[in-house]
């Protein structure tokens, strides 16, 4: 197990460092020079040669890579333009309320998407499949900032049981597990929760389908197992795929929330980077995209290495 | 058979194999020395070349014009690996490889060249056909590829459907899954042919098919040997249908030869007792001659990690010390018969062998 | 036996005979599927709409009115309403399907070329190119695909043709993969070293023996993007990342109509629909593509 950790941080090593350069290189992608967003129009033309002195943009991009990789590794990811503060801190920060609704919302999404799953997978071709079925395209066809705004419309606008947008009352900037905090937490968490039901339904209906044709259950079956017993063996079967779906959703919510946050007002990191893009706050938007590909990083590492501990079929080494 | 006799012989690609015979009828067709293939291993970034799968050992044997070189062994013994790295698919780590006093790949004889003269059909009759094309399509691929005009091609796709005994009006425009393993099969052996080769590797051409489509398709395969003037190399786990095909018999174990020679000789009157294991193990047609006991216990070891010394001295009923530590080179015991076995070589050593080289002659 | 005929002749009745390609199959298995059809039928009006929008629709997208403001749905001269600037609603929704199915299929079309290329590539050479090729390919899955769209548009800079360059690099290491590994299985099958027995080059087994058998599931797998293409190149106009006003653009309405939500909801929430509509109908046809070529031929 230990080598097979190894490896698997061997593997893992050249495409974080890929991840970095890739996360150096946006923002040279951005038109004109990094330095546009923050000299005034008027800058004169040795102003702008000082900024780009003391920015080291004057030196060639490895060597500035390097500089920035090394500030990096020790934690240091410059400071935000628009509010001076770290932009390691003001990250993390909006990580944790990111981190909080995309935890909630994949548990209500796997909940659910099991739930439907099985029962297509169990009822194959039978009414319940279809449903169950159909409604998971709807939850991987949805475009979930549409179903944002109509259940606003419908709960907020309409009904007003619950709070449109914020994660607390009185503008709360951080989301507290309390109950005024919770009601906020409702709709972005459900809204947001459709994508990975619609993703794990499909994958256990598939799974169920795949583990109840195979041989080995007509022989559980035909040696007088009951379905109950059966059943232990499907769900022993498809958790750790169905497990490791769920946590790369995780992934994908925590990095993919932008829309939903955008239309919540939810202050994470997706509101985060949609304000520094809108700024051009490029520190920021850098910072943050490379945290959040880091985490998604970790997270595939994390789903690989616990599935081969769950998953005996999967030879280690 | 009347078959239509399209300008096969006119094609300027594609002189007559007759005339492409260089070294004359003493010279062996293919002769094959130091073969050496291990997979695995070996790019790994852990280093150590340690846990190769020694597919092919160092293996000689040659094959003379127009014969059938029987290959057996049990699976993993390496005879198909060594189809494939005498067909150049695969290439060897070592070794060398003669096509009729022409070294593979050097300047005389080139790859391209040598594809042409050497053709193989593969066990699996549906893998071995691309799904998306239709029959003629598939045989006409090998002379489109050397330069043939289409419509050539497909002429010769037709008379070779013909020679394989399916009609190719009924055949040609049909794709695999509407066929038959034994057509399929059929459609495979067209193909290897389409480019007039001269040796033929069979790698267990006939063993998934039924038993009596078996049969035809031996008897069609004779029946093209004699036609085309056709070599083979025939490589089958079977030994009833190598004794149906061979001149010779060729018998591997864990990536070696243990025992080549005449088929009547190998199979009546084997000296390695590996061969003789093998024998004993095919079930008898006669209820009075049935096995009693299992002559080969348990699995060949681990071809990652082969025992030192004779590698069959862990299943040998007549092991002894010496077994372990020496390897037997393959040395010829009468004539074209060779044994790579202790107790057949005067003076090894082998409680059963000769004591000395002076006692045998 | 005796076989005497003139070959070409009897290839032409041959074929007229059976006349069974494999995606005549396919069509003919897709068009036994009623779901499929219903999405294809949607997609095409829809399509269709957009094409010959001048004439199918009934008034000016681009003409505002100050005091029609905001007409609720139902409304005499405003079948859909009218939003916040007075324009008719049926009117740009046609219109807004211009632009939000070019941002949406060019996308999956350009990565469904550059990725098979890049993957067939990959999977037929191995070695160190595959290794180059697939490692970069790791490198852009370590981003989920919305912040890799949303950070390239981002950095880019607003547009349409920055979207849609953003929604391309998302999507070719997606149908790299896929190319590649289907590409990897079909160069170990004995049809192909059969090929490679008889001499032919790469460039031709490829052509003749790789082609034909990878092209169909990259296809299938490419139309599956096209649903979550169409919802992201919305996504980017509605953060303002891809089309601008006064453009009509599903995704891009949506936006401007957020205000609207509390006076006129159903008015704000029709772009919306029009975007699931879409997507779910692309996603169904593409299912319905998929289990068509499945079944083994």
């Amino acid at each position: 197990m230990l080598a097979f950790l190894l490896h698997r941080l061997l593997y893992v090593t050249p495409v974080a460092i890929g991840v970095t350069v890739v996360c150096f290189l946006l923002v040279h992608l951005t038109p004109g020079d990094p330095l546009t967003a923050i000299l005034p129009a008027d800058a004169t033309l040795e102003l702008q040669e000082q900024m780009k002195a003391a920015y080291g943009f004057d030196k060639p991009l490895p060597v500035q890579y390097a500089l920035w990789f090394w500030k990096v590794l020790h934690g240091d990811l410059g400071h935000s333009i628009a509010t001076g503060r770290p932009v390691l801190t003001e990250v993390m920060r909006a990580v944790k309320n990111t981190l909080i609704l995309a935890t909630v919302a994949t548990a209500i999404g796997f909940t659910f998407g099991t739930l439907f799953g099985f029962v297509a997978g169990y009822f194959r071709d039978s009414w319940l499949d279809k449903l169950a079925s159909f409604v998971s395209v709807l939850g991987v066809s949805v475009p979930h900032y549409w179903l944002g705004m109509v259940l606003v419309i419908i709960f907020s606008a309409q009904l007003g049981w619950l709070p449109p947008t914020g994660a607390g009352p009185d503008g709360s900037g951080d989301w507290r597990p309390d109950a005024a905090h919770l009601r906020y937490l409702i709709l972005p968490a459900i809204t947001m929760s459709v994508i990975p039901m619609g993703v794990i339904a499909r994958t256990v209906r598939a799974l169920v389908g795949d583990i109840l044709s195979q041989d080995f259950v007509e022989a559980l079956r035909a040696k007088g197992m009951s379905e109950f017993g059966v059943f232990r063996h499907v769900v022993t079967n498809a958790a750790p795929t169905a497990l490791a779906v769920m946590g790369l959703q995780l992934g994908y919510l925590l990095g993919g929330s932008i829309l939903i946050e955008t239309v919540f007002s939810w202050p994470g990191s997706g509101f985060l980077l949609n304000a520094a893009i809108f700024q051009r706050d490029l520190p920021l938007l850098q910072g943050t995209i490379l945290v959040l590909a880091m985490f998604f990083v970790a997270l595939n590492l994390a789903v690989d290495v616990l599935q081969t501990a769950l998953d005996p079929r999967i030879k280690r080494g | 058979m009347t078959v239509l006799a399209h300008d096969l012989a006119h094609d300027p690609a594609f002189p007559d194999p007759t005339l492409r015979d260089r070294g004359g009828p003493a010279q062996p067709l293919l002769s094959v020395t130091g073969l050496v293939k291990h997979f695995g291993g070996k790019r790994r970034w852990r280093g150590e070349t340690k846990g190769a799968v020694r597919a092919v050992d160092g293996v000689d044997f040659a094959i003379a014009k127009g014969e059938t070189l029987g290959i057996v062994g049990e699976s993993g013994c390496g005879k198909s690996t060594t189809a494939r790295l005498v067909m150049q698919i695969i290439p060897p780590d070592a070794g060398e490889i003669v096509f009729d006093g022409e070294e593979v790949g050097s300047r005389a004889l080139d790859l391209t060249a040598y594809r042409r003269e050497v053709q193989m059909v593969f066990q699996d009759s549906y893998a071995s056909l691309n799904p998306r094309l239709t029959v003629e399509d598939t045989i006409a691929f090998g002379p489109r590829v050397h330069g043939t005009p289409r419509r050539e091609a497909t002429g010769r796709a037709h008379d070779l459907l013909a020679r394989v005994g399916l009609e190719p009006g009924r055949f040609a425009g049909r794709y695999p899954h509407e066929l038959s393993g034994g057509q399929r099969q059929r459609i495979n052996i067209a193909r290897a042919l389409a480019l007039q080769p001269r040796l033929v590797i069979l790698d267990e051409a006939v063993s998934a098919l039924d038993k009596s489509v078996e049969a035809q398709v031996l008897n069609l395969l004779l029946d093209l040997k004699a036609e085309f003037g056709l070599t083979y190399m025939f490589i089958s786990h079977d030994l009833n249908v190598v004794r149906f095909m061979a001149d010779r018999v060729m018998v591997m174990y864990l990536g070696k030869v243990a025992e080549v020679g005449p088929s009547d000789v190998i199979l009546n009157n084997p000296s390695h007792p590996y061969t003789a294991a093998l024998l004993a193990s095919m079930p008898s047609m006669d209820p009075d001659n049935r096995t009693e006991e299992a002559p080969l216990y348990g699995d060949p070891p681990n071809p990652i990690d082969p025992p030192p010394g004779c590698r069959f001295h862990t299943r040998c009923r007549f092991t002894s010390a010496i077994c372990a530590n020496r390897e037997p080179p393959l040395a010829a015991v009468a004539g074209p018969h060779a044994v790579a076995c202790l107790m057949t070589q005067p003076g090894s050593g082998h409680p059963q062998a000769a004591a000395s080289r002076e006692v045998a002659a | 036996m005796t076989v005497l005929a003139e070959p070409a002749a009897e290839t032409v009745r041959t074929a007229s005979r059976l006349g069974r390609g494999y995606w005549a199959g396919v069509v003919r298995r897709l068009a036994r599927d009623p779901v499929a059809l219903v999405a294809a039928a949607i997609i095409l009006t829809i399509v269709l709409a957009a094409i010959f929008a001048p004439w199918v629709a009934p008034a000016d997208p681009y003409k505002s009115s100050m005091i029609r403001r905001l007409k609720p749905v139902g409304d005499a001269v405003y079948l859909l309403g009218s939003d916040e600037l007075g324009r008719d609603m049926l009117s740009r929704l046609i219109y807004g399907g211009r632009l939000s199915l070019v941002m949406g299929v060019l996308p999956v079309f350009f990565a469904f070329v550059v990725g098979s290329m890049l993957g067939i590539m990959a999977g037929y050479a191995g070695g160190w190119l595959n290794t180059l090729v697939m490692r970069t390919v790791d490198v852009f899955y370590a981003f989920p695909s919305v912040l890799l769209a949303i950070a390239l548009s981002g950095t880019l800079g607003a547009g349409i043709l920055n979207a849609i360059v953003a929604l391309t690099i998302v999507f070719v290491p997606q149908v790299t993969r896929v190319a590649e590994s289907v590409t990897t299985q079909i160069r170990n099958r004995d049809y192909v070293e059969a090929a490679r027995v008889s001499g032919a080059r790469a460039p031709t087994i490829v052509r003749v023996h790789v082609l034909g058998n990878v092209l169909g599931p990259i296809f299938v797998y490419s139309t599956s993007l096209i649903s979550v293409s169409m919802i992201l190149a919305s996504g980017l106009s509605f953060l303002g990342l891809g089309s601008k006003p006064p453009e009509p653009e599903w995704g891009l309405m949506l936006n401007t109509l957020r205000t609207a939500i509390y006076t006129q909801p159903m008015v704000a929430a029709l772009p919306g629909v029009m975007i699931f509509i879409t997507s779910i109908s692309f996603n169904l046809l593409s299912d319905g593509l998929r289990s068509a070529m499945e079944v083994k031929a």
